[in-house]
């Protein structure tokens, strides 16, 4: 009889399941079914149990070819390129708990690092947005009992995040939503004509990279004001239209995505959709809510910033916590090539990076810190393989809406795997040694003389 | 552990009501001893002034508002970062400090208690993560119940019962340190975009008023025991002419005894009544009122007040009362941020500059040091800024120095661009009383320690007490300028934590041993709350019931769990 974990949280998106189940093995060592998942969490469930798995540490040789090495030896070359560089980027943190975030910020206090999450690529325009204008907003169970419109703004849930729309946005029935979706108006806005589109009551398919002049049309509208007879490709009635649902409603919000963080405008597209939000508390009740992608990249912001004061982009390299995107961003960093060595860290900059970026990770000493291989591991001096976090290992993770759950650990890793916690803090213990070994006054020489 | 003897220092401390003479204070393991052996660490605190270390009772310093105001203000940290030293992290930020810097900076002052002011219980983890990376302070949360919908249901039926075995739970899952209300009613109508301003203001859908929330948490607390008292932000807070409201949140206590092992004497605390004293009907008239508030204050010992006393400063505010920081940022247009959380509560966050050069800022700031000065027993009214919301907790040796010095704070009353309107509407003028150390030493150790349940442990130097001691350099029996007196509260010669020295000089030297207080209430079983638990978290939440008790070395490494039994 397979034994079933109940109330698991689901490692992909921004939406952090917490409703899963999972039927294991009875050793406790395989996932055999998943259950309440949407296709793309349960596919991560059960490719822990994949027969061609990487459990051990690969170090790339002068061939290109890859040789297996110890834990021991990972940790080895892992301290001494963190103590040999004079500026270490420490990139990712969105696949792995806030425990293993806090240690990588030791590790960065202690060599000068500079720490980014991958909103840099995804949602930081939003927390600079946020910086400038702040942000209305709510939990997701507040949608759920209370919103009757709901506008999706360049994001299309239906693939990105499976079950937002059963679990919290569109379909469920809460305490003062008891009709479910017949009792919400759905506006969608989006180039594409997306399988979110074709459910919305009001589809606004909108010229690409005119987010900002449809957002400023939005506001003239909400203040009754005259517009064009179109603007971003929407007919005004349209617009009129739209703003009239929104402001009929009782409580509504805007979920956007990277459609709008992404594209032409980036930051201020935020702005101008968190003004509409602010305007439109002026009538009615409105939150706003960026779609976070990792399932806690969130959290990594959540800690840099008591930790630290910045949600991304921290650079410990003066000492001293300094934030400046733009400049300590890790793409601007790697493409000025101020960097000498990277760990990559729960993440895949080998996918999301531009060539130019990429092309400088292969260049400098590298370490990447992920489950399985990917396009980054295989261009890092050392990958290292470790548990799946939030299935071989638990621990705190923050949705989208900044709410914390506990993960659950829900199979034991393959035989010998360490997790990234347990590698990150042997790294740090190790580093601590060295520079205790090594006269404080010899670093800083060698330094000086660019050594 | 370590012996350590603090040698011949002025002391100053209620709890054995020793005010001023020189005595030796002991520490063996960690607590206040007699005597020690000649082996112990001997401190000279001669010419120096010593205190219980400081109980912080209300203040913003962990947990989803306070990381906000952090994450959307990076111009907060400009200047002010620092790199660690000497096994020390690295701090930064003003008025809404990292962890780190935040339990730095309460040691630093000697302060060696503090109680987060508001917890939204789904955030609890996120809180306790937050007080976990706060070093050296001991430090518990104050979960919010005002606006939950489970309080609204069970009181709108009068079951009282309910009300105390939900809190219980409620305690248990968060790990939370007593009953927190903020704004009752309103934040739940801030769902709607509406609010309460007065206590019978019904709150939509659940039509029940503040007034019967307020009086039914009061007895619920009571129910239980609880070492705290119901800890209250009234509605209509911040607006010209709320005095009233004040005073009618004030009587809703009449009529309720305090029941309770601790000690603990008063059925409700009212925080930052500086936000609560307010006259007048528009910004143009408005005035102090603080004569009015205080001598109901000074005839109830049923009450414990703190002040929240602006200093003064560009600062960021926060609160569970949603409504109200949508009505600041109309106000003032800085950047808003808002939270409202499913079944529970809300929250806002609004940057605010209160200038010396804006006449209201001014009579605010007269307002708090009146409310500290008009009262007369310092044992029931406690100083206080509502970190951040009337200026940082770094400030407090500011405040000291304005309410221990008339000549301090003629200067800065007479240097204000509207002094004569500030004079006018005011009362600070006409007061000359000055605090004394030994009623510092109430206002800020004693009293807060009291009025939390905990005066066998915290803020007292009596045999058994914890050890938890600040030495200052001012010497209260040599003449002092206000400066020096500032100067000497700001960073303290020495501080000890629980019987381990963390600050030298003014300088911290130790991360300490921080605890988690919460408090454990054992209620009997009640069937029908865990069946009504059940069912809104299947129905309502967005996590499951399984999903939301905070537990795990990883949330709280040092618990420190207060028992309390309410089986009975």
């Amino acid at each position: 009889m397979a034994k079933t974990v109940t109330d698991v949280t689901c490692p992909f998106c921004g939406s952090l399941c917490d409703d899963i189940e999972v039927q294991v093995s009875d050793d406790g060592t395989k996932v055999l079914e998943v259950f309440n998942a949407c296709a793309i969490g349960a596919a991560k469930f059960l490719h822990t149990a994949a027969k061609d798995r990487v459990t051990r540490p690969r170090m790339r040789q002068e061939d290109g070819s890859y040789k297996e090495v110890s834990y021991d030896e990972a940790i080895e070359y892992t301290a001494h390129m963190f103590v040999n560089s004079k500026k270490p980027l420490m990139y990712g943190w969105s696949n792995t708990n806030c425990e293993a975030q806090s240690v990588g910020h030791e590790i960065a206090e202690a060599t000068g690092g500079i720490v980014d999450n991958t909103a840099t690529v995804c949602h930081g325009p939003s927390l600079i947005a946020i910086q400038d204008v702040g942000i209305p907003s709510c939990t997701l169970g507040e949608i759920k009992n209370r919103a009757d419109v709901v506008l999706f703004w360049g994001c299309n849930p239906a693939h990105a995040h499976p079950r937002h729309l059963s679990k919290y946005s569109i379909f469920p029935r809460g305490f003062f939503t008891g009709k479910g979706h017949k009792g919400r108006k759905m506006i969608v806005v989006d180039p594409r004509n997306t399988d979110t589109m074709k459910l919305a009551d009001v589809p606004l398919q909108l010229e690409q990279g005119r987010d900002y002049e449809l957002l400023s049309a939005f506001r003239v509208a909400i203040r009754g004001e005259e517009l064009p007879e179109k603007v971003a490709g929407i007919p005004r009635e349209k617009i009129y239209e739209a703003v009239e649902v929104m402001k009929n409603g009782r409580f509504g919000v805007i979920f956007f995505g990277m459609g709008v963080t992404q594209s032409l405008g980036k930051n201020h597209n935020i702005d101008n959709a968190i003004m509409v939000t602010k305007d439109m508390n002026e009538y009615t009740k409105f939150a706003i809510i960026a779609m976070r992608g990792h399932y806690n990249v969130t959290g990594s912001g959540q800690v840099m910033g008591w930790q630290w004061g910045f949600p991304f982009a921290t650079d410990l390299s003066r000492g001293f916590a300094r934030y400046n995107p733009g400049e300590t961003t890790s793409n601007d960093l790697l493409r000025r090539r101020e960097v000498d060595a990277i760990m990559v860290f729960a993440s895949d900059p080998g996918s999301h990076f531009p060539i130019s970026s990429v092309r400088e990770i292969a260049k400098i000493p590298s370490v990447a810190v992920v489950p399985d291989i990917n396009p980054t591991t295989e261009i890092s001096k050392l990958h290292v393989p470790v548990a799946v976090n939030a299935i071989e290992t638990g621990g705190c993770c923050y949705r989208m809406d900044n709410v914390p759950i506990d993960a659950r650990k829900v199979v034991e890793p393959p035989e010998g795997m360490l997790t990234d916690l347990e590698f990150l803090t042997r790294v740090r213990d190790r580093i601590a040694e060295l520079k205790a070994q090594a006269p404080a006054g010899v670093r800083a020489s060698a330094e000086a003389v660019g050594a | 552990m370590a012996e350590y003897l603090i040698r011949n220092g002025f002391v100053f401390d209620p709890v054995s009501g020793v005010n001023g003479d020189r005595k030796d204070i002991a520490v063996k393991d960690g607590k206040i001893v007699e005597s020690v052996s000649p082996s112990a660490k001997v401190f000279d605190a001669a010419g120096k002034t010593v205190m219980a270390g400081a109980v912080e009772i209300h203040a913003h310093i962990a947990g989803p508002k306070v990381n906000e105001g952090r994450n959307y203000r990076p111009e907060d940290k400009l200047f002010n970062a620092a790199s660690g030293v000497g096994g020390m992290r690295t701090t930064g930020g003003f008025s809404i400090p990292t962890t780190f810097k935040t339990g730095y900076n309460y040691a630093k002052m000697g302060y060696t208690t503090a109680i987060e002011a508001a917890m939204p219980p789904l955030y609890a983890r996120h809180v306790h993560e937050e007080i976990r990376d706060t070093p050296i302070i001991d430090e518990g949360a104050l979960p919010v119940f005002g606006n939950n919908w489970f309080v609204l249901e069970y009181l709108k039926n009068r079951e009282l019962e309910n009300t105390a075995a939900y809190i219980s739970w409620l305690l248990r899952a968060s790990k939370g340190y007593g009953v927190k209300v903020v704004n009752p009613g309103g934040t739940e109508a801030w769902g709607w975009g509406l609010n309460c301003l007065t206590v019978n203001d019904p709150v939509p859908y659940f039509d029940i008023t503040p007034a019967q929330i307020v009086r039914g948490l009061i007895e619920a607390n009571e129910y239980l025991g609880l070492p705290h008292s119901m800890h209250i932000h009234a509605n209509n807070l911040g607006n010209p002419g709320n005095y009233t409201t004040t005073l009618d949140t004030f009587r809703l206590a009449e009529g309720f005894k305090a029941n309770n092992r601790f000690g603990r004497e008063q059925t409700m605390h009212h925080t930052h009544v500086q936000f609560h004293s307010y006259g007048g009907d528009t910004w143009g008239n408005f005035e102090s009122k603080s004569d009015e508030i205080i001598d109901y204050v000074n005839t109830h010992p049923n009450l414990t007040i703190d002040t929240g006393n602006v200093t003064l400063d560009e600062t960021t505010t926060m609160t569970a009362d949603g409504p109200f920081e949508h009505h600041l940022t109309e106000l003032n247009h800085l950047k808003w941020a808002n939270v409202d959380v499913e079944l529970e509560t809300a929250a806002g966050i609004v940057p605010y500059v209160y200038s010396p050069d804006i006449k209201v800022c001014a009579i605010q700031w007269a307002i708090g040091l009146e409310l500290g000065l008009l009262a007369k027993d310092p044992m029931r009214c406690f100083i206080t800024t509502d970190h951040p919301n009337a200026g940082p907790f770094t400030r407090y040796p500011r405040i000291i120095k304005w309410l221990m010095s008339k000549e301090a704070r003629e200067e800065r009353l007479n240097t204000f661009k509207h002094a004569e309107k500030v004079i006018g509407a005011t009362l600070l003028h006409g007061i000359d009383r000055e605090i004394t150390f030994y009623e510092l030493a109430q206002m800020t150790r004693a009293g807060p320690a009291k009025a939390l349940g905990l005066k066998d442990v915290y803020g007292g130097l009596a045999p058994g007490m914890e050890a938890d001691i600040a030495v200052y350099d001012i010497n209260p029996e040599s003449p002092f300028t206000p400066d020096q007196l500032e100067e000497a509260f700001s960073a303290a010669a020495l501080v000890i934590k629980t019987g381990l020295p963390v600050v030298e000089n003014g300088v911290v030297i130790n991360n300490g041993n921080k605890r988690t207080l919460w408090v454990d209430a054992k209620v009997n079983e009640n069937p029908q709350v865990m069946r009504d638990v059940e069912e809104k978290f299947l129905k309502y939440y967005s996590v499951t019931l399984n999903n939301y008790e905070v537990q795990g070395h990883h949330y709280i490494p040092n618990p420190y769990a207060i028992q309390v039994d309410a089986t009975q």
